[in-house]
């Protein structure tokens, strides 16, 4: 069996074991739905009083904080196995992925699609729809490629800050709060256009953690606007590379700390 | 009266001096909440600097508070007594019937420990760094800054009775575990009021003026938005005996409706697992 077939048969043994509680699934989507719905709420009221954000309208935020959101709720879907990794380590259970002749990355994202995600997923699609109607985006055949692109390459950002959150627990046996400042906070960071932030938060999210790659430069070059910022428009139409290259230095560094997994011995 | 306290007394420090083992999480909590405050300062900054037209609630105070609101993140009612959901579910409640004390007075007594106990570990670090260490660095403009003494007096009285209903209302989220055994529902829909309706998401004052009276006067400001500004001074020295009033007398009420849920809930408990 190769390796995409494999992965489909763990996703439909998960998603089908998921759907056993069929109560406790809507409710949490629904759940999801209603906190995300909420923090919008909150990005509206702030452009009811002050009207714009340094030159940006609530349209244009509007771009930016769906892709982010649906980036981010596909990578933490499929990435839910590194996620909990933590535990794992700690009970001794990563002995057995080791002892299949299967990649580990493979077996780990099999471990769980985490379809109540969708919730997230379907916020970010709507407030997606909001900035489609009330905004003036020109679509053409290359920016919906733009746009396509830059949510796989969004979701590679976020897997693999997950990974190296995973990567943490062989040395700390522990998954650490500390990488949700990355993905929550990156989360957070990128439902605004960087533009608004100081200089060195950005560049910690441009040339650090690649987010700002994978969101606002390329939705600059979707919106057609002249980036305040000044960046050329090839360079945001390539940014989103970015993305996959962060995720290949990742997966290098997990590499790396599977061969100096010593297990807990439970 | 002491002597009817002391059981309470006894479950309120033996619950606090468990929850106060948990420093290393509260270690990672207060990097991660100092890295929200950064994001959500700048974009407040943001907001600020695009427009001319009066703000409610000028920057200086709009910092102090975003980092109140890390600091204290922990004392707000979000989510049900994981012991309580544990109890429900695993028919343990049993033995808290059989306490000899009111069962409402001992989940409000474990309410205070759950409220209280992981903000001491994290405030002093949050406000060292928001205080001092920030203009330190140079970004002055986005400190904690410290209150005057009769409002930083006023703070305290706001804080221990915005904890007084947090805890009512921790008790009233406990309670509906008896209806609905995982609390999925309730939870995620208190989370969603207390976290929008509290001013945790936006400073109050910055949503829309039409808003502002239905806001105010709703249970969950006296939780976050009028302590803070009471600290801020944004509300005046002389309105905070109205500022308690309100956050008591929702206090009241809420203590008086979740102890008649619990009357009823107790009329139908069917304790699993025998």
């Amino acid at each position: 069996m190769n390796a995409l077939r494999l992965y489909g048969r763990y996703t439909a043994v998960s998603i089908r074991s998921q759907l056993q509680y069929r109560a406790s699934f809507a409710m949490q989507t629904i759940g999801v739905f209603l906190i995300t719905s909420i923090e919008f709420l909150g990005i509206w009221a702030l452009f009811d009083r002050f009207g714009q954000v340094r030159g940006w309208t609530l349209p244009e935020v509007a771009l930016f904080y769906g892709m982010i959101s649906i980036t981010f709720a596909i990578a933490d879907a499929i990435a839910r196995g590194f996620d909990m990794f933590g535990a794992m380590v700690k009970a001794g259970d990563f002995d057995r992925i080791l002892l299949r002749p299967r990649s580990t990355v493979l077996q780990l994202l099999g471990q769980e699609l985490t379809v109540r995600r969708v919730g997230r997923f379907a916020q970010g699609v709507l407030v997606l729809g909001y900035a489609i109607r009330y905004g003036e985006i020109d679509w053409s055949v290359p920016r919906v490629l733009l746009f396509g692109g830059a949510i796989v390459a969004g979701v590679c950002v976020f897997v693999g800050l997950v990974v190296l959150q995973a990567t943490s627990a062989f040395w700390t046996t522990e998954s650490l709060e500390v990488w949700n400042a990355f993905t929550y906070g990156g989360v957070t960071m990128g439902q605004y256009p960087v533009s608004i932030y100081r200089s060195w938060f950005r560049e910690l999210f441009t040339y650090i953690v690649p987010l700002a790659c994978v969101s606002y430069l390329p939705g600059v070059a979707i919106l057609g606007r002249p980036d305040p910022l000044g960046t050329p428009v090839i360079w945001q139409w390539l940014a989103p590379l970015a993305g996959p290259v962060f995720l290949v230095v990742c997966l290098q560094v997990w590499r790396f700390g599977v061969r100096h997994y010593r297990s807990t011995g439970s | 009266m002491r002597h009817r306290l002391r059981p309470y007394r006894a479950i309120i420090s033996a619950r606090f001096r468990m929850l106060l083992q948990y420093r290393a999480a509260a270690v990672a909590g207060v990097f991660t909440q100092i890295f929200f405050g950064f994001v959500l300062i700048m974009v407040y900054e943001a907001f600020d600097r695009s427009t001319t037209a009066a703000r409610p609630l000028p920057f200086a105070q709009v910092a102090s508070y975003v980092w109140l609101g890390q600091a204290l993140l922990a004392t707000l009612p979000w989510n049900a007594d994981s012991e309580v959901r544990a109890m429900v579910r695993s028919g343990a409640i049993a033995y808290e019937l059989c306490r000899p004390i009111d069962l409402y007075n001992l989940w409000y007594a474990r309410a205070i420990a759950l409220r209280t106990a992981p903000t001491v570990l994290r405030v002093v670090p949050m406000t060292v760094f928001a205080m001092v260490v920030l203009p330190l660095i140079g970004l002055d403009e986005w400190r904690l800054a410290p209150p005057t003494l009769g409002a930083g007096l006023a703070f305290a009285c706001a804080l221990v009775c915005a904890v007084m209903l947090g805890c009512a209302i921790t008790a009233l989220i406990n309670i509906s575990l008896l209806w609905t055994l995982s609390g999925e529902g309730i939870v995620m829909v208190t989370t969603s009021a207390v976290s929008l309706l509290s001013g945790m998401i936006v400073p109050l004052p910055l949503f829309p003026d039409w808003a502002q009276s239905v806001l105010q006067w709703l249970p969950f400001a006296g939780l976050a938005d009028l302590p803070f500004r009471v600290y801020t001074g944004n509300i005046p020295l002389d309105a905070l005996a109205l500022v308690l009033a309100r956050q008591l007398g929702w206090t009241v009420v809420l203590v008086a409706a979740g102890r008649w849920l619990l009357a009823r809930g107790m009329r139908r408990v069917v304790v699993q697992g025998g």
